[in-house]
């Protein structure tokens, strides 16, 4: 009997805390404004306080792509999502169902679409004018050294995107940082600085190439905050910004 | 013939007798062994073992690793009697490790309810040992003692209603014949407290309610009804000196952490260090580091009892790097300030008066747009632990560097609910820093330091083998050498923050290091 009890407790499974139900049982506007307070401290920095998106998914949209389900919305807010910026939170259950809540009414108000023409735009992308694919990728085609465009008009508000097409060094995405190194041997390689911690760094180099560094053979090493995004401010029209942004928020991706 | 059995049984198998209050005085005399959170009552997270040291410390490897079933923060910080590890697993589970092999001789396992109250993680920070008895809080705010041979529930105390607000984080205090628990709630307005229970029994032996009551002295700092959902929670273990028989504990923000406006007046003692009898929990002195507190800055560190003189007169000290970004040296008999200086970025004071009070900088309370002010929300310390050697007479401290974007919003108590009036942001652009200092104690004048990729979240243990033993937010555990700061050895053992605390002890001869980084607790040895 022992041995058995002992197996038992031996081969528990890892705890996931998901809550038992499917469906947010917290939606009432009193928990709706609960969440919105929760959400103005943890979540406003990246998302907006109205949602449309900063550095963070454009929240302010009928559905959710990556959380069709409450279930899943709950997943994402209480463990964050894995290769991206977005993090766990620590709150209580309840809590992360208010912030779900509210993030929810989010989508009842969406943002203005895009009055340009997607076209027009889609021409301008890929063509020598936006020279976008040079940097960014649409599907398989393109470059890596800033964000996939694939599924941009899933995540990002129009709002973000003509920010970022006129003042793109205004908000620099973490996981898209130049560094730029010198070894010891008197070599210098820049790049998008994929890890770094104190000992060493890992950077993708404008060849695709990928270079690991530890620190102690490094001469110096500098990660800025700068984009080589170039502004479009002066390149395109508003107009021709508008159809770019009317062409990029068509971009949504494979997405289940 | 009975005892005799029981030592050659010990000897045998290296696991003897219970764990005495003497024994637990006295950590000097059996080295191997770390039998309370910080290795001593001091708070000094120091190992007299020198068998891994600055000459093979580049030879240290993985002896073992134990990974737990949660997917919370992993925070323990273990404690080690004759051959078994003692660690608390989250939400509230308990396990005893073999230190030979890394494999569990029991394992408890709490059930909880569905609505914990807590702000940041299902986090546990160690048990404590006393007797046959391994104590730990649990995050419904229950107090228990675990049967250190089998993990048999010996008693199940309810601390306080989590219904309330109130959860229990910290790793408790082992102290005489009682046991010493405080609580966390501090974004619930949960009443702080400081509780002794009886060891064997789990009955309550007293209360020090760190939010006094009407006609108590410290009540007229609280506008009107206020104090109700004061907060003050005492959630990081504090320190004992016998001498004294004074126990020193650290007590939270004030509730609501960011809306000073329903809470007026300096709000005694949240923010505070506490020295109260260890028998019967009377207060002897308090000093409050943040008066009026707006920006969730809790005085819940690590206080590090050194002996050392200030101003050419030997004193007892009490060290406290507070999450405010001064450095505070005290007089521990008396409560009495002796220094008080910047350690990292400030911008909320000019300095501190002569009775170390702090001279505030018009414009840093948050608003409802939100302001810039250094130290961010997190401190320039938190509840990791600092180290103190006597071999090398340095303190060290992880230190953090980093602001926030603070704002302020509505707050209406409700109980049970969260109740911090704004919230806080990271400031675009900044970046932050990290380093582990070594500070000479007294004055607080740097030695050297080390500096990290980012702010970190975890202690320091220093070594006789002169070394300093941290990690990083990126996965790392290292080792510094302990009077110049030279990193000596490196291992990479997660892709998760690393949030907790090292230790050192000793099985058959061989010292290890020990700590749980990631979702894992690793001991490393040399060959």
């Amino acid at each position: 009997m022992i041995p058995v009890l002992l197996w038992f407790l031996f081969q528990a499974p890892p705890t996931l805390d998901l809550p038992r139900v499917d469906q947010n049982p917290f939606t009432t506007s009193e928990d709706i404004a609960l969440g919105q307070k929760l959400y103005n401290g943890r979540c406003a920095g990246c998302h907006g306080l109205t949602g449309d998106g900063g550095k963070g998914a454009n929240l302010a949209v009928p559905a959710l792509p990556r959380a069709r389900t409450d279930l899943a919305l709950y997943r994402i807010v209480r463990y964050g999502l894995p290769e991206t910026e977005m993090p766990a939170t620590l709150l209580a259950p309840q809590e992360v169902w208010q912030i779900s809540a509210f993030v929810r009414s989010l989508g009842s108000s969406p943002n203005q679409g895009a009055k340009g023409d997607p076209a027009k735009g889609e021409q301008l992308v890929l063509g020598t004018r936006g020279g976008c694919l040079q940097c960014h990728a649409i599907a398989l085609q393109g470059g890596r050294m800033g964000p996939a465009l694939t599924d941009i008009g899933a995540k990002r508000s129009p709002g973000h995107l003509r920010r970022k097409l006129l003042e793109p060094a205004a908000e620099i995405t973490e996981s898209f940082r130049l560094a730029t190194v010198v070894t010891k041997a008197g070599a210098r390689i820049t790049g998008v600085r994929l890890n770094e911690d104190p000992f060493s760094l890992q950077l993708r180099d404008f060849s695709d190439t990928m270079h690991s560094f530890f620190k102690d053979q490094l001469a110096s090493v500098n990660v800025e905050r700068r984009t080589t995004m170039p502004s479009y401010k002066n390149r395109l029209t508003d107009a021709e910004i508008d159809d770019t942004v009317a062409y990029l928020l068509s971009l949504r991706g494979n997405l289940p | 013939m009975k005892t005799l059995l029981l030592a050659l049984l010990a000897a045998v198998t290296g696991w003897t007798q219970a764990l005495t209050y003497e024994r637990i005085l006295h950590p000097t005399k059996e080295p191997a062994n770390w039998l309370t959170y910080s290795g001593n009552y001091a708070g000094h997270r120091h190992s007299p073992l020198q068998e891994i040291n600055e000459t093979n410390v580049s030879k240290l490897k993985v002896a073992w690793v134990y990974q737990t079933n949660s997917l919370q923060k992993f925070e323990t910080s273990p404690i080690v009697v004759d051959g078994i590890m003692y660690i608390s697993e989250p939400p509230s589970n308990v396990a005893a490790i073999d230190t030979r092999s890394g494999r569990a001789l029991w394992r408890y396992r709490r059930q909880l309810p569905d609505d914990p109250r807590v702000c940041c993680g299902q986090v546990n920070r160690g048990v404590a040992v006393l007797g046959d008895l391994v104590y730990v809080g649990t995050i419904d705010a229950h107090l228990l003692a675990l049967d250190a041979r089998t993990g048999a529930v010996r008693w199940d105390t309810v601390v306080a209603d989590y219904k309330l607000g109130y959860s229990i984080t910290v790793a408790p205090l082992a102290v005489k014949d009682k046991v010493i628990i405080g609580v966390a709630g501090g974004e619930y307005g949960a009443r702080g407290f400081l509780d002794a229970y009886d060891a064997r029994t789990g009955k309550p032996s007293w209360r020090f309610w760190t939010v006094p009551g009407p006609g108590e002295p410290g009540n007229e700092t609280w506008k009107g009804d206020s104090w109700k959902m004061g907060a003050a929670d005492t959630w990081v273990t504090g320190a004992f000196d016998p001498a004294t028989n004074l126990i020193y504990w650290g007590t939270g923000n004030p509730g609501p952490d960011w809306n000073g406006d329903v809470r007026l007046g300096d709000n005694l003692y949240s923010d505070s260090l506490i020295a109260v009898d260890a028998d019967t929990g009377k207060l002897k002195w308090h000093f409050q580091f943040t008066p009026h507190d707006v920006h969730d800055w809790d005085a819940t560190e690590v206080p590090v009892l050194v002996d050392g003189e200030v101003r050419g007169e030997k004193r007892k000290l009490l060290l406290f790097p507070n999450r405010n970004a001064f450095y505070y040296v005290l007089d521990r008999v008396t409560g009495q300030f002796l220094l008080g200086k910047p350690y990292a970025k400030q911008t909320w004071a000019k300095g501190l008066d002569d009775r170390g009070r702090p001279i505030r900088f018009e414009g840093t309370t948050p608003t409802l747009q939100g302001v810039k002010v250094w130290p961010s929300v997190a401190g320039a310390n938190n509840w990791y632990s600092p180290s103190y050697s006597p071999l090398t007479n340095l303190f060290y401290v992880a230190v953090r560097d980093s602001g926030s974007v603070y704002y302020t919003g509505e707050a209406v108590y409700k109980p049970g609910e969260r109740f911090d009036g704004g919230g806080y942001r990271a400031i675009a652009g900044e970046e932050e820093q990290g380093f582990v200092r070594a500070y000479k104690p007294a004055t607080g004048d740097l030695a050297w330091e080390y500096k990290l990729h980012s702010a970190p979240w975890s202690g320091v243990l220093s070594t006789a083998g002169n070394l300093v033993f941290g990690a990083t937010n990126e996965g790392q555990i290292f080792a510094l050498n302990a009077r110049t700061g030279a990193p000596l050895w490196r291992f990479q053992a997660t892709s998760l923050l690393v949030r907790s605390n090292p230790i050192a002890y000793a099985v058959d001869g061989k010292q290890y290091i020990a700590m749980a980084m990631g979702n894992s607790l690793y001991a490393f040895t040399l060959d």
